[in-house]
């Protein structure tokens, strides 16, 4: 009921503000003078992003008590995360996130609880800074966790009411979570010939075992340094257990690269990780998945960024990433039986339909692509392989396809 | 009938069998048997047609008729009614009935008839709203008494401070339609039983059953005392607890005038009779004088439609004459009766006495003004209550009055009780199965005052159904419901305003200490005022916008009980200025719903205040 109350009050107070010029033409077209004006109120408002993290917190502090103080329902301006407000910037090759903001105020039945939960993870952020403490995003959820006196409610109740909460103080501040002194959950591993130091500590993540090096979270500049690389590529594959057989079989030391897995949708560590050797290094990358729709969205995101992140795109995306596997050709390429193809579903379809809708993929190649999927109706996972022989990925399949260029951008 | 139709099968029998013997009857032994059945006879074998089909009802109808024929007297006598009600358990089903009044009392010769006569009364042969209208309720009480138990009827009644009180012992003879008397005592003038000097006891002995609940003496005293404000009443139960039902209006209602028939509300066969009794000579007298609303032109007018004149002697005109004369009556236009013979409760009436006797939270009534079904004037009032402590999860209950007297059986048959069911209460906010009463904490009283109460039974049980009476019914009924409806949807919104506060205010702690965490240059205490402050003005505006009728609602937002006093100052005034210009006759259209809205909350902080208010509340509407 609540929720359906916010989603109505969203629409009413969004106002569209398209300062950046990404979509001209639309633009263009409703612009006036009047709103024009009011963007720039709008802008006035949201005048938090000066000053290091913790000082931008203190300024959203002094705003809300501001606002109190003159008699006014306290508000904060919260960018929109959803997608419509991204825009894909053609020239760039990103997903940006517009100008559209929601206004989170206390007086309004729907929000009331929002604002205070957007208050307390404030007010945990800006002690962790002070501490110069990082911590996980399921800490601050503990740490901002109580009931809250003369009553049985509590503050947060699970915490996928504080991670969305944590999100919108990122694109509110316009601060990054590693500077709010928050990571997530690591999640994702990395072999390859290349030393780097994480800490402090060197590592040579060509002798990691078998479990590889557990990328962190927090992997800027100031944590961790490249000392050493020979890999020419990295090739980020998307299942664990995949990587696996490609460390086991040492891919990486034959064909000089570094192997990532992301557990599925890599996290923001790997990504950012993959973006700064790719630009410090100058490394290209290679994007393995399966093949069906969340494989291609996995690349897409690598690519171009996440629509729930798009205002980290500009550090994350790496718009020269290359999807090398697997495509609907390859079962006919590579002569693979169709028992272990997987009918797609309901939702599969949908799934690709609406990938098939993204300006992202309106390039020839992509919509062949997905349009062939749709018309085989079947999906292909990576180990589907492994039906021709358990190294036929590392052996045969990859090698081929790179050699033959066989890769989609 | 039966002599005409029972042969038959008798004949047929006797053919095939002729076992048993006919004794055929002659003329002449037949009328050795033929004689006068005495009316107290006839009641005596039909007495369900009195309502004392069984000891349970038969307890609750002598009771009924009793109160009645006290409170009639009572009012006739321009007296404020007190009437002490006994109801003394002798055995398990015997039952010793004692009913006392202040009225006028009974002059010593006419004891007899009244207590001990059936069709003997004064109310039967005029045109003027009374409880009682036949005059046999009473002495069938008696006769019931006497036919179960044996003892006679004892009545002591007194007339005035300087006269003996009269105990007389009635014993009734069914086959005389006359009552025997067995014992006359006068008493010495300090007579302790009537304080005032006057008044009338009853003590009947009979069998009975007592039981509370539905239609149950308990109910019909409860109800009675809500459609007659103006009498106090003392009940004293067969488990011996004193229930009393105080007064809560200090004034006797508006007497009725008695009125003359009117000339479309009579059958042929009643103009036939008139024409044979009347006392006028000549037959615009008669028009005239013995109907209401017939001027002289009026009466040669009708006389001449006849193709008679207002010279023609009454003693002439013949059957086809009368014929053609109550023909030309109907064509006639003729103005509606006067209407000064009803006394309806009226609105002040009617919410006092919901007031005390149901535990409601709003209150609302209405009368419509006088309307006419068969050439009698009537007058439908209706009166709810909901919520407070009554029963949410029930049907409605719905009760029903006819000049004053609660009618407890039939309720299915009754015009009152449909009129509630036709009644769209979902409009009104509450819910309704489809044919069923509306569900909620819901009392609905209709009443409704006439010279003549068409009831569907003699024992006076439920309302006939006539279009006049549905539509007026209907009328009053979506009057109070529309009021019930505003004040829903009012209470509504002001408790999803309280809850919006309430969010605001469990919130409000957190956030204010969050900031100060992150800014401890911002007080906490200092911030939680001003959050406070933003709230009322905030949920005020809320209030102002959520008004219906556009109209900013004056008030506090702290406190709601501050509220409703504001409002119960306003509304004393009101109420008087109803006073001042309330005649007796409709008042209801002219009153804002606004104002009646304003009342029902004056009732309720009055009595909220002062835990006895009732007689807050009398002085509140007597002054």
């Amino acid at each position: 009921m609540a929720k359906k109350k916010t989603t109505g009050k969203k629409k009413t107070s969004v106002t569209k503000k398209k300062t950046r010029g990404l979509r001209n033409s639309s633009a263009a077209k409703s612009r006036s003078k009047t709103t024009t004006k009011k963007k720039s109120t709008r802008r006035k408002k949201r005048a938090v992003t000066k000053g290091d993290t913790g000082e931008r917190i203190t300024t959203l502090a002094q705003s809300i008590a501001a606002q109190v103080t003159k008699g006014r329902d306290p508000g904060m301006e919260i960018p929109v995360r959803a997608l419509s407000n991204v825009e894909f910037d053609a020239a760039r090759k990103l997903i940006l996130m517009g100008d559209n903001t929601q206004r989170r105020s206390f007086f309004n039945v729907g929000m009331a609880k929002k604002f205070m939960q957007t208050t307390l993870v404030a007010s945990g952020c800006k002690e962790l800074i002070d501490q110069a403490k990082t911590t996980s995003i399921r800490d601050l959820f503990y740490h901002c966790k109580h009931t809250i006196p003369g009553s049985k409610e509590n503050t947060f109740d699970e915490q996928s009411e504080s991670d969305p909460v944590i999100e919108d103080l990122e694109v509110t501040l316009e601060s990054l979570r590693e500077e709010l002194g928050l990571f997530a959950e690591p999640k994702g591993a990395m072999v390859g010939p290349m030393t780097v130091i994480d800490n402090g500590d060197t590592i040579d993540l060509s002798r990691m075992g078998s479990g590889g090096w557990a990328v962190p979270s927090i992997v800027e500049a100031d944590v961790i340094q490249f000392v050493k690389n020979s890999a020419k590529f990295i090739l980020l594959i998307e299942k664990g257990a995949v990587w696996r057989r490609f460390s086991e079989d040492r891919f990486w030391e034959k064909h000089k690269c570094m192997i990532v897995h992301g557990g599925g949708q890599p996290p923001r560590g790997i990504r950012r990780l993959m973006w700064r050797m790719h630009n410090e290094l100058k490394l290209p990358v290679y994007v393995l998945v399966d093949n069906d729709p969340w494989g291609y969205y996995i690349y897409s995101v690598v690519k171009q960024g996440s629509i729930n992140l798009a205002f980290e795109s500009q550090r994350m995306a790496i718009p020269a990433a290359r999807f090398i596997g697997m495509s609907a050709y390859d079962a006919e390429r590579f002569d693979i039986p169709a028992a272990v193809t997987i009918r797609m579903n309901d939702k599969d379809v949908r799934r690709a339909k609406e990938i098939l809708n993204y300006s992202w993929f309106h390039k020839p190649q992509w919509k062949k692509e997905i349009k062939h999927m749709l018309s085989l109706g079947v999906k292909l996972e990576l180990e589907a392989l492994s039906n021709k022989d358990f190294s036929f990925i590392t052996e045969t399949y990859l090698p081929k396809k790179m050699k033959d260029k066989q890769w989609l951008d | 009938m039966t002599t005409l139709t029972a042969p038959p099968p008798d004949m047929a029998r006797k053919r095939t069998t002729k076992t048993r013997s006919r004794t055929n009857a002659t003329a002449e032994t037949m009328a050795k048997q033929q004689r006068e059945i005495s009316v107290s006879e006839f009641f005596a074998k039909n007495r369900h047609l009195l309502g004392f089909d069984n000891p349970r009802k038969a307890m609750l109808t002598a009771i009924k008729e009793a109160v009645d024929n006290a409170l009639d007297a009572c009012e006739e006598g321009g007296i404020l009614p007190e009437i002490f009600i006994q109801l003394f358990q002798i055995s398990e089903t015997r039952f010793r009935i004692t009913v006392r009044d202040n009225g006028p009392g009974i002059v010593r010769k006419q004891i007899e008839n009244i207590f001990g006569k059936l069709l003997y009364g004064s109310k039967f042969h005029r045109m003027k709203m009374s409880r009682g209208q036949q005059g046999i309720g009473i002495s069938a009480a008696g006769m019931y008494g006497l036919m179960t138990t044996g003892k006679p009827v004892l009545i002591i009644s007194k007339t005035g401070k300087r006269k003996p009180a009269h105990e007389v012992l009635l014993k009734m003879d069914t086959s005389k339609n006359k009552a025997e008397v067995v014992k006359d005592e006068e008493h010495p003038e300090d007579d302790t039983l009537f304080p005032q000097g006057h008044g009338t006891q009853v003590e009947i002995e009979m069998q009975g059953k007592y039981q509370r609940g539905r239609a149950s003496v308990d109910e019909y005293l409860e109800q009675t005392a809500i459609a007659n404000p103006h009498a106090q009443i003392t009940y004293i139960t067969p488990t011996n607890e004193q229930i009393d039902f105080p007064r809560t209006v200090n004034e006797l209602p508006e007497e009725p005038r008695e009125i003359k028939p009117h000339p479309k509300g009579i059958e042929l066969g009643t103009l036939i009779q008139m024409l044979e009794r009347t006392d006028e000579k000549h037959l615009g007298m008669f028009l005239r004088n013995d109907f209401c609303r017939v001027g002289p032109g009026k009466a040669t007018q009708i006389a001449e439609k006849a193709g008679l004149t207002s010279r023609t002697y009454t003693s002439r005109v013949g059957h086809a004459d009368a014929e053609k004369l109550y023909e030309s009556i109907q064509d006639i236009s003729i103005l509606a009766p006067p209407t000064d013979c009803l006394a309806p409760i009226g609105v002040r009436g009617l919410l006092a006495g919901l007031l005390k006797e149901v535990k409601g939270e709003f209150y609302t009534a209405s009368t419509r003004p006088p309307s006419v079904y068969r050439g009698n004037p009537f007058q439908i009032e209706v009166a709810i209550a909901f919520g407070g402590k009554l029963a949410a999860e029930e049907s409605a209950r719905v009760i029903r009055f006819a000049n004053r007297v609660p009618l407890l059986y039939q309720q299915s048959s009754c015009m009152s009780f449909k009129a509630v069911l036709e009644t769209k209460w979902r409009n009104y906010g509450l819910q309704q199965p489809r044919g069923a009463l509306p569900v909620g904490p819901l009392v609905v009283m209709i009443h409704m005052a006439s010279v003549w109460v068409p009831f569907t039974s003699e024992s006076k049980e439920a309302i006939a159904d006539y279009d006049e009476i549905r539509k007026e019914m209907t009328l009053a009924l979506k009057e109070c419901g529309r009021k019930l409806g505003t004040y829903l949807r009012k209470r509504q919104r002001m408790k999803r305003e309280g809850e919006r506060r309430g969010i605001f205010a469990r919130y409000m702690g957190e956030t204010v200490l969050a900031l100060e965490k992150i800014d401890p240059s911002l007080d906490a205490t200092v911030l939680l005022e001003q959050f406070k402050d933003v709230a009322k003005k905030h949920t005020k505006d809320a209030d102002l916008e959520l008004n219906e009728d556009g109209k900013p609602i004056h008030k506090p937002i702290e406190d709601d009980f501050d509220d409703t006093v504001v409002i119960v100052e306003d509304d004393v005034a009101g109420l008087s200025d109803d006073d001042d210009d309330a005649p007796p006759t409709p008042q209801v259209p002219r009153q804002a719903s606004g104002r009646k809205k304003k009342r029902k909350k004056s009732n309720r902080t009055s009595t909220g205040q002062k835990p006895g208010g009732k007689t807050g509340q009398a002085n509140l509407f007597g002054g």
